[in-house]
């Protein structure tokens, strides 16, 4: 009985103590991006209550792959709805997996946008297309909440270029996005490259797309792609650029 | 006998090499403890029922995962560690669970506590024994996950050369690094040495809860509601030392969640990692003192409420 209480005591005192480790952990867990997922009654109503219990157990990468593989099945079956709703679920459950929040983009607003627009259930091709902006709106919040969970990653910066690009033909919009993925650490090579070439196809940007892309074909060889080259001299005729400074022209590039 | 005669036959009794036969902590009693523990645990069905069942779902991961190669090894790493997970933390409550009833029910207690084996050493040779297997059926697992990702990463790494086959060489490598950058990340190691750390302290918690329990099935279900509850314990205490407007009922309660169980929800760290997260040495290291801390207090506390047990 003593030696009982005697550890309990020691448990108590040992409590204490760790308090203000575990709280230090915690802190760093937040700041260094664990831990992403806010465990409350959103979550809860969101996921169920096995799956709520499996996510506070440890389990959430895998409780969040088994709703993956249902949205798969749901894709397959045309179910859009139950697709938007379990990859709201599974992004809750993994917010730093970008796979999600890239794979959910794409399946609004580039799938269920096409399927909604050639709706045959619905004769009125004006709500055809407001139910196709609503997925596009749809994939485009995915994108936007995905950046602001990974603020660091330019994957989703890159995906949403895309987006703006081929989906709303805002190349404005898609340019800021591919200079802000060149920005990060990890960007791909051709981010900067892509910043440039959508805008080039903005009005009254041309003067600043020229010197971006200039630039980059100074930069050397490895820059020149035929690309870069057919905008550089589309850009050069536009703002009629002197013949001495403009690039040479080359056996396959001629104007 | 006269005095004389009997103080020739007695032999001096020699009190410094009397010292030196006994010493009251012997690492060699301990190892032999350890290892009698590993042999009797690895003889169970359990341990193998447990291993393979890890094996098997490791394994199916490949074909639960037919789709793009990102998703595949997300998947596949995800199922795999968190079976890893799941089977490390059973086996340490299972296998620990049954050591000292076993013990006291075959009398073995008996046996080993009659020679000169203190009861701190019987405790720390049987806890090193378990751990010692959680290392083992660890390594087997990781082994397993590995291979099996090597495996589908040299499939997909062929197919994407083929797929590939006359693109410029750069576009080439630049695949195939994505590809590369997908499967096996180096910071996964200490995603899987928290898990053996989690693993430990629940090993060494159940040890403490065997010291007073009745059976081996109360341990375990005992311990089945304390793992929930410890990973609940990062937000019971958080609403504890925020001071909600709770009553005081409820703020007891949640002090003694927050005081008296551990934090497991800090040794979740393989998910994030899975999804990208670079783990950094100090958020390791600290994680990973604290499951030493863990595991050593509880050992110590097991020690103290054994060696206060009526055997």
């Amino acid at each position: 009985m003593m030696r009982g209480l005697v550890a309990l005591a020691v448990l108590i005192a040992v409590g204490l103590l760790k308090l203000p480790v575990e709280r230090n952990l915690a802190a760093l867990h937040r700041q260094e991006h664990f831990r992403g997922v806010e465990f409350n009654l959103d979550l809860r109503e969101k996921i169920g209550q096995l799956g709520f219990i499996a996510a506070l157990s440890g389990f959430r990468a895998i409780v969040a792959d088994a709703l993956f593989i249902q949205a798969y099945s749901a894709w397959e079956n045309t179910e859009w709805g139950r697709m938007l709703l379990l990859f709201r679920q599974i992004t809750t459950l993994q917010p730093r997996v970008l796979l999600f929040w890239d794979t959910a983009a794409w399946h609004m607003a580039w799938n269920a946008s096409v399927a909604a627009m050639n709706d045959q259930k619905q004769p009125r091709l004006a709500l055809r297309v407001k139910a196709q902006r609503e997925c596009f709106a749809l994939g485009k919040d995915f994108l936007e909440r995905g950046i602001k969970n990974n603020p660091d990653r330019p994957e989703l910066y890159e995906a949403l270029a895309r987006l703006y690009k081929e989906k709303y033909k805002d190349h404005e919009r898609a340019s800021e996005y591919y200079a802000k993925a060149a920005a990060l650490p990890e960007a791909a090579p051709w981010d900067r490259r892509f910043s440039a070439y959508e805008l080039s196809y903005c009005e009254r940007r041309e003067r600043e797309a020229y010197e971006r892309l200039r630039s980059l074909y100074d930069e050397g060889e490895k820059e020149r792609l035929p690309t870069l080259v057919k905008r550089l001299k589309f850009l050069e005729d536009k703002l009629e650029i002197p013949q001495e400074q403009r690039i040479p022209e080359t056996g396959s590039f001629k104007r | 006998m006269t005095d004389a005669e009997h103080a020739s036959t007695l032999q001096p009794f020699d009190t410094s090499t009397s010292a030196k036969r006994y010493r009251a902590f012997s690492p060699s009693r301990i190892y032999a403890i350890t290892t009698n523990t590993v042999t009797e645990l690895t003889r169970l069905k359990v341990f193998y029922v447990l291993l393979v069942f890890a094996l098997v779902l490791i394994g199916s991961s490949i074909f639960m995962a037919q789709f793009s190669f990102q998703q595949e090894f997300q998947i596949l790493k995800d199922v795999s560690l968190g079976a890893i997970s799941i089977f490390t933390s059973l086996l340490a409550i299972v296998a620990t669970a049954r050591l000292l009833p076993q013990d006291m029910e075959d009398r073995t207690v008996y046996t080993i506590l009659a020679k000169p084996v203190t009861r701190f050493e019987y405790v720390l040779g049987k806890i090193t024994g378990v751990l010692l297997l959680l290392a083992i059926s660890t390594l087997v697992m990781v082994a397993a996950f590995v291979l099996v990702l090597y495996m589908r990463e040299q499939a997909v790494l062929q197919v994407t050369a083929r797929q590939l086959a006359g693109a410029p060489p750069d576009h080439i490598a630049e695949a195939l690094r994505a590809v590369r950058s997908a499967a096996f990340n180096i910071n996964i190691v200490p995603g899987i040495i928290i898990i053996y750390l989690k693993a430990c302290l629940l090993a060494a918690l159940t040890l403490f809860v065997s010291t007073f329990a009745t059976s081996n099935i109360f341990t375990i279900v005992v311990m089945a509601f304390i793992y929930f509850i410890g990973h609940l314990e990062a937000t019971a205490r958080e609403y504890w030392l925020q001071a909600h407007s709770s009553g005081l009922i409820a703020r007891a309660f949640l002090a003694v969640v927050a005081l008296l169980f551990p934090d497991l929800q800090a040794f979740n760290l393989v998910d994030d990692i899975v999804a990208g997260t670079v783990i950094s040495l100090a958020l390791f290291t600290k994680t990973a003192l604290l499951g030493v801390f863990y595991t050593v207090v509880y050992t110590l506390l097991a020690a103290v409420v054994f060696y206060g047990k009526e055997l």
